[in-house]
């Protein structure tokens, strides 16, 4: 069937901006409140209340615009779309139905590699416009009536809209994944899909392979996070190939989705669409984007994810796993690349530090799972991280350069993650400095040799047995308390026993 | 010279408090009289709060004591019509649908007021949502023509232009999205202006029509009418249609050369009563006598201003209104079983006859179909009356028409013919649709009814207007005439 098939997605995601205040009225917004505390006069859409355009919302709608290479035009406008629900607090809701904030853009993805530790490949995925309106309230339905909640109401939402170049459930969860990092590495949103923060409508049509014409497409709403899409674009291209295979024909209509039951259903058909009466609104007017607005905005656009993935390979020399990871947490990679700066001859070292030991110490402290699939931007906070760049840079530096053990080091690691003292302070408080000063070890292994009770293995050596010289590091090794570098004893050992 | 503290001008007012002649509070007292005397005779307000008007004139008299004024209108009652909020105060709209609205906060014209020292001063009477030309359309009453009690005082701002005329307060606001303004202002024998749209915010104005709406002074005389103009046009953030300084600054140039008045082609044909054209003459002789040049100027597309207009306002209204629907204010149907239903009956019992007509076609002309048919039609026709009258008013100062065609006429009278009164409107609409400013001046009677002149000006000209109206008001007695009541 797969072979046969091919499914064309198209997306509309629906992101909240994280801002201050709400888009179009000065109340502030968050998670966590009780019903109806971030409401003012114009969210409550009070008589006689007119909405002012939050420049912030704005700002970061072009920020966005940037981070994907998108057109930002001379001017933006917006309209109202009229229909009754009562979480809408207006009866309208405001939109930008002609003239969006940012046109075009795209996006690159990358599959899954055939194994974790191999890249899968990339693919680019247009954007055809992104507009900037405003979210309504939430209705909930008790046994008594119904109640709304207008917290929600006037939270910027920025409607990111895809051409349908996605071909796969796999391609729209990468493609969920890489705008996921976008957007939060670029300050634009938060992407919290447990907080609603992200969500998407999924629109879906199959056609014969080969075919040029689109399918009739079916739009299903309100898919709250990555699993969901993904789920949805399974069942409903397997539900459409099912219909035409039985001969029916698709119905051009727009569903729900049921995550708990993953199932889609039906809500309403063409026929029943909304007529939403749009027209320009007339309180706000067109709104002029300067272009000294746009190349301030400019500056604030981070190096493109994989932009950064193909130099931590190419240039540092990173493992592709490693850099993958790093890549995902801006914060992260800055931190890592700050520690390169420290050290620069060994960034596959730091990096193993980082995206390993680190990584895994920072989630465990914060209790998330490490690349989970409802977490793609791995949610770890440096902020609270006792470990600076450069002194995790110093801990590489001393295995570099012998001073301590690999397996020293990853003692020195645990008391740094928990403490924040330097490497080089827990290694001399501890005593772990492996010795090297050669005056002193060469003293020692003197002695060891001179000791009759070795005098047999320094025969068998010298005949021949390299083995043998081994039997002559044990003693060496208790006579410094461990703390020899082992390397440094091999090297005298030989050296003097000529 | 008026005696009576009721009939002096707002100006006079001021320069005896300066003076120390009279108090707020001896003002106020002499209104609360004449509220009580003629307030249920006239309908023209909905409420007054006597007990909160002395409070702010015994504080407006302390000010004063303590030489701490704040403006030439400290003292001086403006009363407000029921579509502007003023916070703790009904916001009725006239509807039963807002009965019971209490306005959590003030509009940015009565903080400017308030800032001045003005004391806010009871609630005007209007059509519901601003909806009519009579102030019929009301839920709360009837208001009735100082001049003649059988006749309608003009709407919307039907209570505000009854209050003035009547004597019940010195000055008025009311709002304009069509002539609501000048229309009443005419009917009885006031001076109305509705300011270039974008001159006076409309932060805390009720929306009808929002592209068209302003917020306008009312009074008896021109220099009253300019006082209050210059309190309410300061700049507003909450309303990004208002101008802001820079906008205002690029005011028109003031030239040297004489007045040169613009009359429409064809103007006093048809339609126009006889007495309403013989006052307008007389007007535009005046400015002839006075070395004004009289330029006949064409606006073809003005015809198209009222069929455009019933697109545009209905269209905006309809979704300006959509938001009363018992949710979370105003009226709510006890008989409903969902929310949806709530919404429904919500709002097919608290909008009366008028408003629901507009909504009607407001919605049928944005409609999936009709839309480029009607609304995106009657938007081109809108440019062409705006560029028509901008290239007009580029040869001449102002352009002078009767403000209604006709004297105000009988209670009831229109009330089954909207068509008819639509008509009301067609020399005042299009200052609306072009976004000009414009002023009802009284010019005459037609028997015992007043009649008014109009000038519209081009954007920001407002002083030219009055300075204009100012020269006929000089010349003549119809400023602060008063009816026998």
């Amino acid at each position: 069937m797969s072979n046969e098939w091919e499914i064309v997605i198209g997306l509309e995601v629906h992101v909240q901006l994280h801002t201050r205040a709400k888009v179009f009225a000065s109340a502030s917004w968050g998670f966590g409140k009780e019903p109806n505390e971030q409401v003012d006069p114009v969210v409550l859409g009070l008589p006689g209340t007119l909405p002012v355009v939050n420049r912030e919302a704005v700002e970061k709608s072009i920020l966005f615009g940037l981070v994907v290479d998108a057109e930002i035009p001379e001017q933006c406008a917006w309209d109202r779309k009229n229909y009754f629900y009562p979480d809408n607090p207006k009866n309208y809701q405001l939109t930008q139905k002609d003239f969006p904030v940012t046109m075009g853009g795209k996006v690159e993805i990358e599959l899954p590699g055939a194994a974790r530790n191999i890249m899968g490949e990339h693919k680019w995925i247009r954007i055809h416009h992104a507009h900037l309106e405003e979210d309504v309230g939430k209705l909930s339905h008790s046994g008594s009536g119904s109640l709304v909640d207008y917290n929600r109401a006037g939270v910027p939402l920025l409607e990111i809209v895809t051409e349908p170049d996605l071909r796969s459930a796999a391609e729209a969860s990468a493609f969920l994944n890489a705008l996921v990092v976008k957007l939060t590495q670029a300050g634009v949103a938060d992407c919290d899909m447990e907080k609603g923060q992200l969500r998407c409508d999924a629109n879906v049509s199959v056609r014969r392979m080969g075919d040029t014409q689109l399918g009739t497409r079916t739009e299903t709403k309100n898919l709250n996070s990555i699993s969901g899409v993904r789920d949805c674009i399974i069942y409903e291209s397997r539900r459409q190939i099912a219909q035409i295979e039985a001969g029916h024909k698709i119905t051009q209509e727009t569903r729900g989705w049921n995550a708990e039951m993953s199932r889609g259903y039906v809500l309403r058909d063409k026929e029943d669409a909304h007529d939403y009466r749009y027209f320009p609104d007339p309180d706000i007017p067109t709104l002029k984007i300067s272009r000294e607005t746009v190349n301030r905005l400019k500056k604030h656009v981070p190096e493109a994810p994989f932009d950064r993935q193909r130099r931590y390979i190419e240039k540092l020399n990173l493992p592709y796993t490693a850099a993958s990871v790093l890549i995902a947490d801006k914060a992260l990679a800055d931190w890592f690349e700050t520690a390169v700066a420290a050290h620069p001859t060994n960034a596959a070292g730091i990096a193993n530090w980082a995206a390993n030991d680190l990584l895994r110490e920072l989630s465990a402290q914060s209790g998330t799972e490490v690349g989970s699939d409802e977490t793609p931007a791995v949610k770890i906070s440096l902020d609270s991280c006792l470990i600076k760049p450069a002194q995790l840079a110093g801990l590489v530096k001393l295995t570099d350069e012998g001073v301590i053990s690999k397996q020293q080091a990853k003692e020195v690691f645990t008391e740094m993650f928990s403490t924040g003292k330097d490497a080089l302070a827990i290694v001399e408080a501890k005593g772990l400095r492996q010795n090297s000063d050669t005056g002193e070890l060469e003293k020692i292994v003197a002695e060891v040799i001179a000791d009759p009770a070795v005098a047999k293995s320094i025969a068998e050596y010298r005949a021949g047995n390299e083995k043998a010289i081994n039997a002559l590091k044990g003693p060496i090794m208790k006579r410094t308390q461990g703390k020899a570098n082992p390397v440094m004893i091999d090297q005298l050992l030989r050296k003097l026993l000529g | 010279m008026a005696e009576e503290i009721y009939q002096l001008s707002a100006t006079e007012i001021s320069s005896r408090l300066a003076a120390g002649k009279l108090t707020s509070r001896a003002v106020v007292e002499a209104l609360i009289v004449r509220y009580h005397q003629l307030n249920k005779k006239i309908g023209a307000f909905t409420s007054l709060d006597e007990k909160d008007v002395l409070a702010q004139a015994d504080a407006s008299d302390a000010r004063r004591k303590a030489g701490k004024v704040l403006s030439p209108l400290d003292g001086i009652p403006v009363a407000i019509k029921e579509n502007i909020a003023v916070k703790g105060q009904p916001l009725t709209c006239s509807s039963k649908m807002l009965a019971n609205l209490v306005s959590p906060y003030d509009a940015h014209v009565v903080e400017a007021l308030k800032s001045a020292g003005a004391i806010i001063y009871g609630r005007l009477n209007m059509d519901e949502f601003a909806m009519g030309s009579s102030t019929e359309n009301s839920a709360i009453q009837k208001t009735f023509n100082p001049w003649d009690l059988a006749c309608i005082p003009g709407g919307s701002s039907g209570g505000s232009a009854a209050s003035l005329a009547s004597g019940l307060v010195p000055l008025a606001l009311g709002s304009d999205t069509g002539g609501s303004i000048r229309q009443p202002a005419s009917h009885c024998g006031i001076v109305g202006m509705k300011p270039t749209y974008g001159l006076v915010s409309r932060f805390g104005l009720v929306a009808f029509a929002s592209s068209l709406d302003q917020i306008g002074p009312m009074a008896r005389t021109i220099a009253d009418c300019e006082l209050l103009l210059k309190v309410l046009a300061t700049p507003d953030a909450r309303d990004m249609t208002c101008f802001d300084s820079t906008q205002r600054s690029q005011l028109p140039v003031a030239t040297e050369k004489s007045l040169r008045i613009g009359i429409p082609k064809g103007l006093l044909g048809k339609g126009v009563g006889a007495e309403v054209a013989a006052a307008t003459q007389a007007a535009i002789d005046f400015y002839k006598s006075k070395g004004a040049t009289i330029v006949e100027v064409d606006l073809p597309s003005s015809e198209l201003a009222v069929p455009t207009y019933y697109v545009v306002a209905t269209a905006e209204a309809s979704s300006n209104l959509a938001r009363y629907d018992g949710v979370r204010y105003g009226h709510r149907s006890a008989n409903a079983k969902t929310p949806i239903e709530m919404m429904t009956n919500s709002r097919s019992e608290g909008f009366g006859p008028e408003v629901k007509r507009r909504i009607l076609l407001g919605t049928f002309v944005l409609s999936a179909g009709y839309a480029d048919a009607y609304y995106v039609r009657a938007l081109r026709a809108r440019s062409k009356i705006r560029a028509e009258h901008l290239a007009a008013l580029e040869k001449v100062d102002m352009i002078l028409s009767p403000t209604v065609p006709t004297p105000a006429f009988k209670v009831g009278e229109k009330v089954s013919d909207p068509l008819q009164l639509y008509l009301e409107d067609i020399f005042t609409i299009p200052a609306n649709l072009a976004g000009l400013p414009a002023l009802s001046v009284p010019c005459g009677k037609s028997g015992h009814l007043p009649v008014g002149f109009h000038l519209v000006g081009a954007p920001l000209s407002e002083s030219k207007l009055f300075a204009a109206a100012q020269l006929f008001e000089s010349a003549h007695s119809f400023a602060n005439q008063q009816p026998t009541l």
